[in-house]
C-alpha cells in the first residue's frame, strides 16, 4: 500500500468515530479499530521491500520553493516504529473500548487517538524535515486533547497544558534548528542530509543546531531537566497513558535522535549533552519512581528513566550502542505498555492506583498478577524475559563509555541505575500483588472480562518468546539497527544470547537484582529519608512560572493600554515628529529657489487676528462657547487669505462649511456642559505644551522649507490649466478639476458625505430608541430660555430670504463650471437657508412643511452622480467621461450644457440632503429635550386670537 | 509672505495639538478642527504662494495659481467636515449615555460600563 | 475598453445608496441585495484575478484622462488578490452578521456595509495617492458608522477615541501629500516613482520626509507599534462581524506600505536611504513582541484577539520590511492567512459571547453549542498561534526563511519562535478557561444554557476555517503566485510605463512623459 495511504488514513479514519458516536460504543470502537487495522495490513505489505533493504518512497510536491514537500521514506527504523505504534495502537484501541465507562464520550477519544496515531505515523516516515515538523507539533495538539479529556478534572487540564507548553516550546526551538539545519545542507530531505554528515558537522552553526534539535528531542522525551511534564500527563485515562508513553509520544524524540543519529553524532559536542542528560535522567527517574505511591506516577517516572537509558545508548556514538537502543526500545514498549494496561485493570476494578491502600491482589486477581509480575520482571531485568538481554547490553555498553574521563562513573551510575530500576519493580510486585488480602479495598477487585486482560497478556507472550528465544528479534533489530547506521558505521557481528560467559556485565546486574531486593527490603527507612529531604515540585513551579509571565505580560500591556487617549495622541505626535526630523536630520539640503514675496500690512493684520485667535483659544478653551466663537475667526481668517492668494473657490467653500460647523457645534453644545473644568496637572500641561510647540516648528519649518523650492520638475496642473476649456468646456480650472479631470474624487468625496449623514441619523436612532431618551426628556436645561424662542422678526426676515437665497444657490450652481461656485458650494448655501427656517420658525414647523424625505435626497444625489459616471459607458468611455455641447436658443446667448453639470447636480444634491439629514438628526435630539414642540412658527403671534395662552405657554418654557 | 503663512501654519498646529491633548472630547474637538485649518494650508501652499491670479481662465493671462492644491484642499474641506460631523455626534451619543464626556476611557468606569454594554448589544 | 476594474468600487457604491433611497425599512430586502452584491463582487473579484493572473496590468483612465493628470486604476496582481481576499471575507462575515441578527440592532447596517466595501476596494485599486487618501477616508467613515452599530456606551467612547485618532492619521496623510506635490509636482504613484528618482543628491531633505511621512500613515492603519493605540478598545468594542471585517483594513495600509515602498521609494533609492529600512523591522519587531504580550495579558476573549491581530500585523511588517521578494512574498502569504484567522476569532468570540453573560476570562457555565464552538476555536487558535496543520505555521516557516540573511536575523529568530510558545501559552489558557473549565462550574437553572448561535453563524465561521484549510492545502500554489507577485512589485518599469504611456484624452503622447 502506498505511504500516503498508512499515514492518510488515520486522519480521515478519525472523522468516523466523531460521526458514529450515536452508533453505539461497539461501533465507535468497530471502526477505529478497522481503520489501524487498514493501516497495519497496509504498513506490513512494505515488509517484503524493506527486508530487501529497499527504502520506499512516495513524494509530493507541497511548497517546492520552501523546499517543503510532503516526502515519505519508510526504511527498517521507520517500519519498526509505524510497526509500534500501529501495533500497539490495536491493542489500546481493544483495550479502552472496555476501558472506558459509559459516560465518556467515546467518539470524541477515539477521533484524538486516531488523530494522534497518524501524526505519530507522519512523524516516522517523513522524509523532509520540514514535514516531519508538522507532524511533530501535531502530536503535541493531539496528545493535548488526550490528556484534557476528562475535561472536568483540573489535574487533566493543567496536566495538558503543562505537556502543551514544554514539547511546544521543544517543538518551536526545533523548527530554528531543522531550517537551520536545511540551510547548512542545501536542502530539508533527509535522503540529502543524511549524506553529508562532514558537511553538517564541519559548519560553524553545527552547535546551534545540535542545541536546538536536541532541545526539541529531550523535551519530548522527557530527559532531564524537561522530565517533569510526563507525569503530570498521567492524568489522562489509562489507555492514553499505556499508548502516549510506552510506545509513542516520547519515543518520538529518541526516534528523531536515531534518525539524526548518522548526520549529527560521534561529536564530543554529542556525547558531552546526550550522555549526562540521559545518564543523570535515568537516575533521577529511577530513585523518584521507587517512592512514588501511585502505580501510574510510578510507572511515568520508570518510563523516564528508562528513556534516559535508551538516550544514554544513543549518545556513546557507537554502533553497539546504537543496536542495544534499538532492541531496548522494543522490548520497553513491549513490557511497558502490558503494565500500564494492568495498572488500568487494577485501577479499574480496584477503584484506587495508590500502592499503600493495596496488596494482596495475587489470589483476588491471579491473572492480572500473571501478567503484571511477568512484566516487571522483565523491567527489573531478570534473565529470561526481554529487558534483561537488553539491559545486560546497556550495561556492556556503559563499560566501555568514559565520560569526563573517569572511567568508572558511567558504569556506576549504569549499575545504580538499574538497581533502583529492580527496587521499584520488585516493589510494585510486592506491595500490590503479593502480602495479605486487605478487607478495605475501595471496591472488591476480582479479574476483568477478556476485553481488558488480552492486550496485555499478547505484550507478555511477547516478553517471554523475545526473553526465551532472543535470536528470533536478533534479524529484526540488526535490520533496524543497519538502516540507522547508514554507511557510517557497520552493523556489530555480536549475537544476542542469553548467556554471554563471566562478563562484567553480568555482576553489574547481579549486583542490580540483588541491590534492589535490599533496597526493597529497608523501603521503610529509606521512604522516611525521602519525604524527610525537600525537593523542587514540578508543577507549582511551573504553575508559578506561566502566572509570573501573564502578570509580568499585565504589567506591561494593561497599564500602557488603559485608554488614556491623551496619552496615546502625546505618543503619536512625539513618534511622528521624531521620526520626521530623523529623516530632516539626515538629509541633504540646499539653497531656495524663490524669493520671498513681500508682505503688506493687511495679509500681516490678518495674520495677527489668526494668531491671536488661535492663542485665544488655547487660552480660553475652557470657555466653550467663546472658544467656537474664536475658532469662528480663525476659519474667517483662513478663507479672507485664500481670497488674498487667489483661491476664491476655496474661500467660499471654506467660509460655508465654517457657519455649518458652527452651527453645527452650536446644537451639540446645547448638550455639552459649557465649561471645562481644569483637570490636568501643570506638570502635563507644560509637557503638552512642549509636545506642541515642537509639532508647531515641525509643520512651520516644512511648510517653509517647500514654499521656497520648486518641484523637481513641472506640476502637473499645467496640463490641467492647458486642457480645462479644450478638454473640460469650463474656464474655472478649480472647478473643472472637481468634476472632471479628478471627478472621481469628488465622487468619493460626496459619499462620504452621505455616508457621515447616514452615520449620523444611524446614531440617533440608536439613542432615541436607547436609554439615552428618557434621559433627554427629563433633562433640565442648564440655563434659561429666552421667553420669546422664535422673535417675528427673525421668522418674517428669514421667510423673505429664503427664495432670494435659494436663487443665489442656484445661480452659484449654473455659474460653477466658469466662475468660482459649484455644486458644492451651492448645496451649502441652500442648505444654510434652509437651516434658517429651522432655526428661526422652529423644527415642528419647519419639518411639517418640509415635502422631500433627505435620506431620498442623498440617495438620489449619489446615484445621480454615479450613473451620470455609467452613462459614458454607453459611448465606449471610461467612467465619469465629460462631454459638454453649446446650444444657441435665440434669442438667449449660447449657453453650454455639460455632462459634468449632471454629476455636479448629484454632488449638489447629495450635500444638501446630508447636511440636512445631519442636522435634522441634531435637532432631533434637541427635540426630545427642548421645549420646542409647537406646531406654530411664532410663539408670539398677532393673528392668534389668545396672546396670553402663548405668553404663559413661554413662560412655562421659561422654567 | 511665506514666512507670515509658514508661521501661520505653525501657530496654527501648535495650537491644534495642544488642545488635542486635552482631557474632554469638545476641546479635542476643536483641536482637531484646528489642525485641519493648519494642514488644508499646508496642503494649499504646496502649490506655492501666487496673489490676483486665481486659476480661472481669461484671454491674455497666461500666469495661473496653481489650480491643483486648491482642488485637492477644496476636497478635503468637505471631507474633514463630514469627519467633524460625525465625531461630534458620536461625541454627543457617548456623553448622553454616560453623562461624562471624558475622551479618556479609563478601566475604573470602564468595568461597570462593560455588562451594561454587552447587556444593551446581545 | 473593459470597464470591470472599476466595477467593484461602482457596484458597492450603487447597491449602497439604492438600499438607502428603496429598502431603509426592508432589513430582508436590504440583506438579499447586500448579499447578493457582495456575491457578483466576488465573481467580478475572481475574474480581474484571472486576467492579472499572467501579470497583465490593466490600466483604467477615470474620465478618459491620461495618468498623471487624471486618476488611473490599476489592476495587477497584487491589487486583485487583494479585492479578492476581501470580497470573500466579506461575504462570510455578513452571512455572520445576518445569522445573528447583528445587522438588525441598529440603522443602515447594510448600506454602510458596501460603502466599506466601496472605500477597500478603491484603496486597493487606485493608482494615485491623493485618490488612495480619498479611499481611505470612505472606507474610515464607514468603518466609524460600523463600528459604532448598535450602540452602548463603551462602545460609543471607544468609538470617539478611535474616530479621533483616526483623523490624526487623516492629517498626517494630507501633511504628507502636501510635501509629495510640493517636492514632485504629481500624485499618481507611477509618475512620482520617475520623478522621485530624478532627485538628486544635493536636495533630499524635503523628499525624505514626505517619505516619512507617508510610511507612518501607512504604518497607524497597520496598527504599528507605538501607533497602534486605537486598535484594542475599538476591535474589541465593535460588534464582532464589523470587527472580524476590520481584519482587512490594518492589510490596508500593509498593502500601501509594499506598494508605495516598492514602486516609489525602493529600497535600493540613495535618496531614501538609511530610513525607515533603520527602524521599520525593529519597529515590527516591538510589535509582534507586544502584540502576544497581550495574548497573554488580556482579561477578556475579545481583547485577546485584538491583541493576537496585532502580533500578525507585527508578523507582516517583520517580512515586509526586509523590502526582499522572499520578503514580501512571505508577507502576502501571511496576510491572507491572518486575515481569514483573525477574522475568524473576532466571529467565534461573539459565538462564545451569545452563551455567556461577558467575554471575561473566568469560568462560567457551559454555554449552548460548547462542543462546537470550542472545535472552532481550537482551530482557528491554532491557526492564529502558528501551529500545524493551519496556514499560520507555513507563513511562520516562510518568514523565518526569509529573514536568514537579514542583518537581525538572530533577533527576528529569536523573537518569532518565542512568540510563537507564548501566544499558546495564552491560547490555550484562555480555551481550557472558557471552555474546559466551564464543565466544572454547574449551570445555573434560571439562565440555562443560553441561546444557541444560529446555524447561519456557524456556517460562516466554518467557511472562514475552510479557507483557511484551503490556504495550506494550496500552500505551495499560493505561494508560488506571492512569489510571482513579488517578482512582479520589484520589477515595476511595466507598471510605470503602461500607466504613464498609455494616452488619453487630448494627450498627446509626448505628454505622458516628462
Amino acid at each position: 500500500m502506498s505511504l500516503f495511504f498508512i499515514v492518510a488514513l488515520p486522519f480521515f479514519g478519525a472523522l468516523l468515530p466523531g460521526l458514529m458516536n450515536s452508533a453505539g460504543r461497539a461501533a465507535t470502537a468497530g471502526v477505529t479499530f478497522t481503520v489501524t487495522l487498514a493501516a497495519f495490513v497496509g504498513l506490513l505489505t512494505n515488509l517484503p521491500s524493506v527486508i530487501a533493504g529497499e527504502v520506499v518512497m512516495a513524494r509530493v510536491d507541497w511548497m517546492p520553493l520552501l523546499g517543503l514537500n510532503f516526502t515519505l521514506m519508510l526504511d527498517a527504523l521507520g517500519f519498526f516504529f509505524a510497526l509500534l505504534i500501529l501495533g500497539i495502537g490495536l491493542l489500546i484501541i481493544a483495550y479502552a473500548r472496555h476501558y472506558l465507562s459509559r459516560d465518556d464520550n467515546m467518539g470524541q477519544f477515539f477521533t484524538y487517538l486516531l488523530l494522534f496515531q497518524g501524526a505519530m505515523v507522519g512523524i516516522v516516515l517523513s522524509d523532509n524535515i520540514l514535514l516531519l515538523l508538522v507532524f511533530w507539533e501535531l502530536t503535541s495538539l493531539s496528545s493535548f486533547l488526550l490528556i484534557g479529556y476528562w475535561k472536568h478534572l483540573p489535574e487533566g487540564r493543567q496536566g495538558a497544558r503543562m505537556a502543551l507548553t514544554v514539547t511546544g516550546m521543544g517543538g518551536l526551538a526545533m523548527i530554528g534548528g531543522m531550517l537551520m539545519l536545511g540551510q547548512v545542507a542545501g536542502s530539508y530531505d533527509l535522503s540529502v542530509i543524511l549524506q553529508n554528515r562532514d558537511l553538517i558537522q564541519a559548519d560553524p552553526l553545527y552547535v546551534p543546531v545540535l542545541i536546538l534539535i536536541l532541545f526539541g528531542c529531550f523535551t519530548k522525551s522527557a530527559q532531564f531537566p524537561f522530565h517533569f511534564w510526563l507525569p503530570h500527563a498521567m492524568a489522562a485515562p489509562t489507555p492514553v497513558s499505556a499508548y502516549l508513553h510506552s510506545a509513542t509520544m516520547v519515543k518520538a524524540g529518541i526516534f528523531l535522535m536515531a534518525r539524526m543519529w548518522p548526520a549529527l553524532s560521534g561529536t564530543p559536542e554529542w556525547f558531552m549533552i546526550v550522555t549526562t542528560a540521559s545518564l543523570v535522567t535515568m537516575v533521577l527517574g529511577a530513585v523518584i519512581a521507587l517512592f512514588k505511591h501511585d502505580i501510574k506516577a510510578l510507572l511515568a517516572f520508570s518510563t523516564v528513566s528508562h528513556l534516559g537509558l535508551i538516550t544514554m545508548l544513543l549518545g556513546t556514538g557507537t554502533a553497539f550502542g546504537v543496536m542495544a537502543a534499538m532492541f531496548h526500545i522494543l522490548n520497553h514498549a513491549t513490557f511497558k505498555a502490558a503494565l500500564f494496561m494492568s495498572a488500568g485493570i487494577i485501577d479499574h476494578e480496584a477503584h484506587t492506583r495508590d500502592i499503600r491502600l493495596l496488596g494482596g491482589l495475587r489470589k483476588l486477581m491471579p491473572l492480572t498478577f500473571f501478567i503484571a509480575t511477568l512484566a516487571a520482571l522483565s523491567m527489573a531485568g531478570i534473565p529470561l524475559l526481554n529487558g534483561f538481554l537488553s539491559k545486560e547490553m546497556m550495561l556492556e555498553e556503559a563499560n566501555h563509555t568514559v565520560l569526563f574521563n573517569m572511567p568508572w562513573l558511567v558504569p556506576v551510575l549504569a549499575t545504580v541505575g538499574s538497581l533502583f530500576s529492580a527496587a521499584y519493580c520488585f516493589r510494585l510486585i510486592g506491595h500490590v500483588f503479593l502480602g495479605p488480602v486487605r478487607d478495605d479495598y475501595p471496591a472488591k477487585p476480582h479479574d476483568p472480562n477478556a476485553g481488558l486482560w488480552l492486550p496485555p497478556a499478547i505484550l507478555v507472550v511477547l516478553v517471554v518468546v523475545i526473553g526465551t528465544a532472543p535470536f528470533l528479534a536478533e534479524p529484526f533489530v540488526k535490520m533496524v539497527t543497519a538502516s540507522v547506521l547508514g554507511d557510517t558505521a557497520s552493523v556489530p557481528k555480536a549475537h544476542f544470547k542469553i548467556w554471554h560467559g563471566l562478563v562484567p556485565a553480568l555482576f553489574m546486574s547481579i549486583a542490580a537484582v540483588v541491590g534492589g531486593l535490599l533496597m526493597l527490603s529497608i523501603f521503610k527507612p529509606a521512604l522516611r529519608l525521602w519525604d524527610a529531604t525537600p525537593r523542587p515540585e514540578a508543577k507549582p513551579i511551573f504553575e508559578a512560572i506561566v502566572e509570573s509571565a501573564v502578570s509580568l505580560a499585565r504589567a506591561v500591556i494593561l497599564p500602557l493600554h488603559n485608554g488614556a487617549f491623551s496619552r496615546y495622541a502625546a505618543i503619536g505626535s512625539i513618534t511622528i515628529v521624531a521620526a520626521g526630523y530623523h529623516a530632516w536630520s539626515t538629509g541633504a539640503i540646499s539653497a531656495p529657489t524663490y524669493e520671498m514675496q513681500p508682505a503688506g500690512i493687511v495679509p500681516f493684520a490678518g495674520w495677527l487676528m489668526l494668531v491671536a485667535a488661535t492663542f485665544g483659544m488655547v487660552m480660553m478653551h475652557r470657555n466653550r462657547l467663546l472658544s467656537l466663537i474664536l475658532i469662528g475667526i480663525v476659519g474667517l481668517m483662513v478663507s479672507l487669505g485664500f481670497v488674498y492668494f487667489s483661491a476664491p473657490d476655496l474661500a467660499m467653500t471654506q467660509f460655508t462649511v465654517e457657519v455649518v460647523t458652527i452651527i453645527l457645534l452650536l446644537l451639540a453644545l446645547n448638550f455639552l456642559p459649557n465649561k471645562t473644568p481644569i483637570e490636568s496637572s501643570v506638570l502635563r500641561r507644560v509637557r503638552d505644551t512642549g509636545v506642541a510647540i515642537i509639532g508647531g516648528i515641525a509643520a512651520f519649518g516644512l511648510s517653509y522649507h517647500y514654499m521656497l523650492r520648486d518641484a523637481v520638475s513641472a506640476p502637473i496642473s499645467e496640463f490641467h490649466l492647458a486642457n480645462s476649456y479644450k478638454g473640460g468646456g469650463g474656464t474655472n480650472v478649480v472647478n473643472v478639476i472637481l468634476v472632471d479631470f479628478r471627478g472621481f474624487d469628488t465622487y468619493g468625496e460626496i459619499i462620504v458625505l452621505s455616508i457621515a449623514a447616514l452615520l449620523i441619523f444611524a446614531l440617533t436612532e440608536t439613542l432615541l430608541g436607547g436609554p439615552v431618551r428618557a434621559r433627554l426628556v427629563n433633562r433640565k436645561p442648564d440655563q434659561l430660555r429666552a421667553g420669546n424662542t422664535h422673535p417675528m422678526m427673525m421668522v418674517v426676515l428669514t421667510r423673505g430670504i429664503m427664495p432670494v437665497v435659494l436663487m443665489v444657490g442656484f445661480y452659484i450652481f449654473l455659474r460653477g463650471h466658469n466662475e468660482p461656485g459649484g455644486g458644492f458650494i451651492a448645496g451649502l448655501i441652500v442648505s444654510i437657508a434652509v437651516v434658517m427656517q429651522y432655526m428661526a420658525s422652529g423644527f415642528g414647523w419647519a419639518s411639517a412643511r418640509l415635502r422631500y424625505p433627505y435620506h431620498g435626497v442623498i440617495g438620489a444625489g449619489v446615484l445621480i452622480a454615479g450613473l451620470t459616471g455609467i452613462g459614458s459607458w454607453f459611448v465606449g468611455k471610461p467612467f465619469l467621461t465629460s462631454d459638454f455641447t453649446y446650444v444657441r436658443i435665440p434669442p438667449f446667448e449660447k449657453f453650454e450644457l455639460a455632462t459634468a453639470a449632471l454629476f455636479d447636480l448629484g454632488v449638489f444634491l447629495a450635500v444638501v440632503g446630508a447636511v440636512m439629514l445631519s442636522l435634522e438628526s441634531f435637532s432631533r435630539i434637541a427635540r426630545q429635550a427642548g421645549p420646542d414642540n409647537s406646531e406654530h412658527a411664532m410663539d408670539i403671534d398677532p393673528s392668534r386670537d389668545d396672546p396670553a395662552r402663548a405668553l404663559d405657554a413661554s413662560a412655562k418654557e421659561a422654567v | 509672505m511665506e514666512l507670515l503663512v509658514a508661521s501661520a501654519i505653525g501657530v496654527l498646529t501648535a495650537g491644534g495639538i495642544y488642545l488635542t491633548l486635552r482631557l474632554r472630547t469638545f476641546p479635542v474637538i476643536l483641536g482637531i478642527s484646528l489642525l485641519t485649518y493648519a494642514v488644508n494650508v499646508f496642503l494649499f501652499t504646496s502649490g506655492r504662494l501666487t496673489i490676483g491670479a486665481p486659476p480661472i481662465l481669461q484671454d491674455g493671462i497666461d500666469a495661473y495659481a496653481d489650480p491643483l492644491p486648491q482642488a485637492l484642499v477644496l476636497t478635503a474641506i468637505v471631507i474633514s467636515f463630514g469627519m467633524t460631523a460625525v465625531v461630534v455626534m458620536i461625541g454627543l451619543g457617548a456623553f448622553l449615555g454616560s453623562d461624562d464626556d471624558h475622551v479618556d476611557d479609563l478601566p475604573g468606569e470602564r468595568s461597570q460600563t462593560d455588562e451594561s454594554a454587552s447587556e444593551g448589544t446581545s | 475598453m473593459t470597464h470591470w476594474i472599476v466595477a467593484p468600487i461602482i457596484l458597492p457604491a450603487l447597491v449602497a445608496p439604492f438600499i438607502v433611497l428603496a429598502a431603509r425599512y426592508h432589513i430582508g430586502i436590504q440583506r438579499v441585495l447586500s448579499v447578493a452584491g457582495v456575491v457578483a463582487l466576488i465573481a467580478v473579484a475572481a475574474s480581474l484575478a484571472w486576467q492579472a493572473a499572467d501579470s497583465t496590468t490593466t490600466l483604467y483612465q477615470m474620465g478618459d484622462w491620461a495618468a498623471p493628470f487624471g486618476i488611473v486604476l490599476v489592476a495587477d496582481r497584487l491589487s486583485t488578490m487583494m479585492v479578492l481576499l476581501t470580497s470573500v471575507l466579506a461575504l462570510f462575515v455578513l452571512l455572520y452578521a445576518i445569522g445573528s441578527g447583528w445587522d438588525d440592532r441598529g440603522r443602515h447596517f447594510h448600506a454602510l456595509f458596501q460603502f466599506q466595501l466601496m472605500g477597500i476596494m478603491g484603496a486597493f485599486l487606485t493608482g494615485d495617492l491623493f485618490n488612495l487618501f480619498v479611499f481611505f477616508e470612505v472606507l474610515l467613515i464607514a468603518s466609524y458608522g460600523l463600528m459604532i452599530h448598535a450602540g452602548g456606551n463603551a462602545r460609543l467612547k471607544a468609538g470617539v477615541q478611535y474616530v479621533l485618532f483616526n483623523l490624526i492619521g487623516s492629517t498626517l496623510f494630507l501633511f504628507a501629500l502636501g510635501s509629495l506635490y510640493a517636492e514632485t509636482g504629481t500624485l499618481n504613484m507611477a509618475d512620482l516613482a520617475q520623478r522621485v528618482a530624478l532627485i538628486g543628491p544635493e536636495e533630499t531633505v524635503g523628499i525624505r520626509v514626505a517619505a516619512v511621512l507617508l510610511l507612518l500613515v501607512f504604518a497607524i492603519k497597520a496598527a504599528l507599534v507605538p501607533l497602534h493605540f486605537w486598535l484594542p478598545s475599538s476591535y474589541s468594542e465593535a460588534p464582532a462581524p464589523v470587527a472580524a471585517l476590520f481584519a482587512i483594513m490594518t492589510k490596508v495600509g500593509a498593502y500601501a506600505i509594499i506598494r508605495v515602498y516598492t514602486m516609489v521609494f525602493p529600497p535600493e533609492l540613495e535618496s531614501t536611504a538609511g530610513l525607515f529600512d533603520v527602524w521599520l523591522l525593529p519597529a515590527a519587531l516591538v510589535s509582534l513582541a507586544l502584540g502576544i504580550m497581550g495574548v497573554l495579558a488580556a482579561k477578556k476573549l475579545d481583547r485577546l484577539v485584538a491583541f493576537s491581530v496585532i502580533g500578525s500585523m507585527g508578523m507582516v511588517m517583520i517580512s515586509i520590511s526586509l523590502f526582499t521578494p522572499e520578503g514580501i512574498a512571505a508577507a502576502l502569504y501571511y496576510i491572507v492567512h491572518s486575515t481569514l484567522a483573525g477574522a475568524a476569532l473576532f466571529l467565534i468570540s461573539d459565538l462564545v459571547r451569545t452563551g455567556r453573560a461577558n467575554l471575561d476570562l473566568t469560568p462560567q457555565p457551559v454555554i449552548a453549542g460548547n462542543a462546537l464552538t470550542a472545535g472552532l476555536y481550537f482551530a482557528a487558535a491554532i491557526a492564529m498561534a502558528g501551529l500545524p496543520p493551519f496556514s499560520g505555521f507555513l507563513g511562520k516557516l516562510l518568514v523565518l526563511d526569509a529573514a536568514y540573511d537579514s542583518a537581525l536575523m538572530i533577533w527576528i529568530w529569536a523573537i518569532v519562535l518565542s512568540s510563537g510558545l507564548i501566544s499558546i501559552l495564552g491560547f490555550a489558557r484562555a480555551g481550557s478557561i472558557l471552555f474546559w473549565k466551564a464543565h466544572s462550574v454547574e449551570t445555573d437553572e434560571d439562565r440555562g444554557l443560553g441561546v444557541r448561535p444560529a446555524a447561519l453563524s456557524y456556517a460562516a465561521v466554518g467557511g472562514l476555517i475552510t479557507l483557511l484549510a484551503a490556504h495550506t492545502i494550496f500552500a505551495g500554489q499560493v505561494h508560488g503566485y506571492t512569489t510571482k507577485m513579488a517578482a512582479q512589485l520589484f520589477s515595476p518599469e511595466p507598471y510605470i510605463s503602461q500607466v504613464l504611456e498609455t494616452p488619453g484624452k487630448l494627450s498627446k503622447p509626448q505628454e505622458g512623459d516628462h
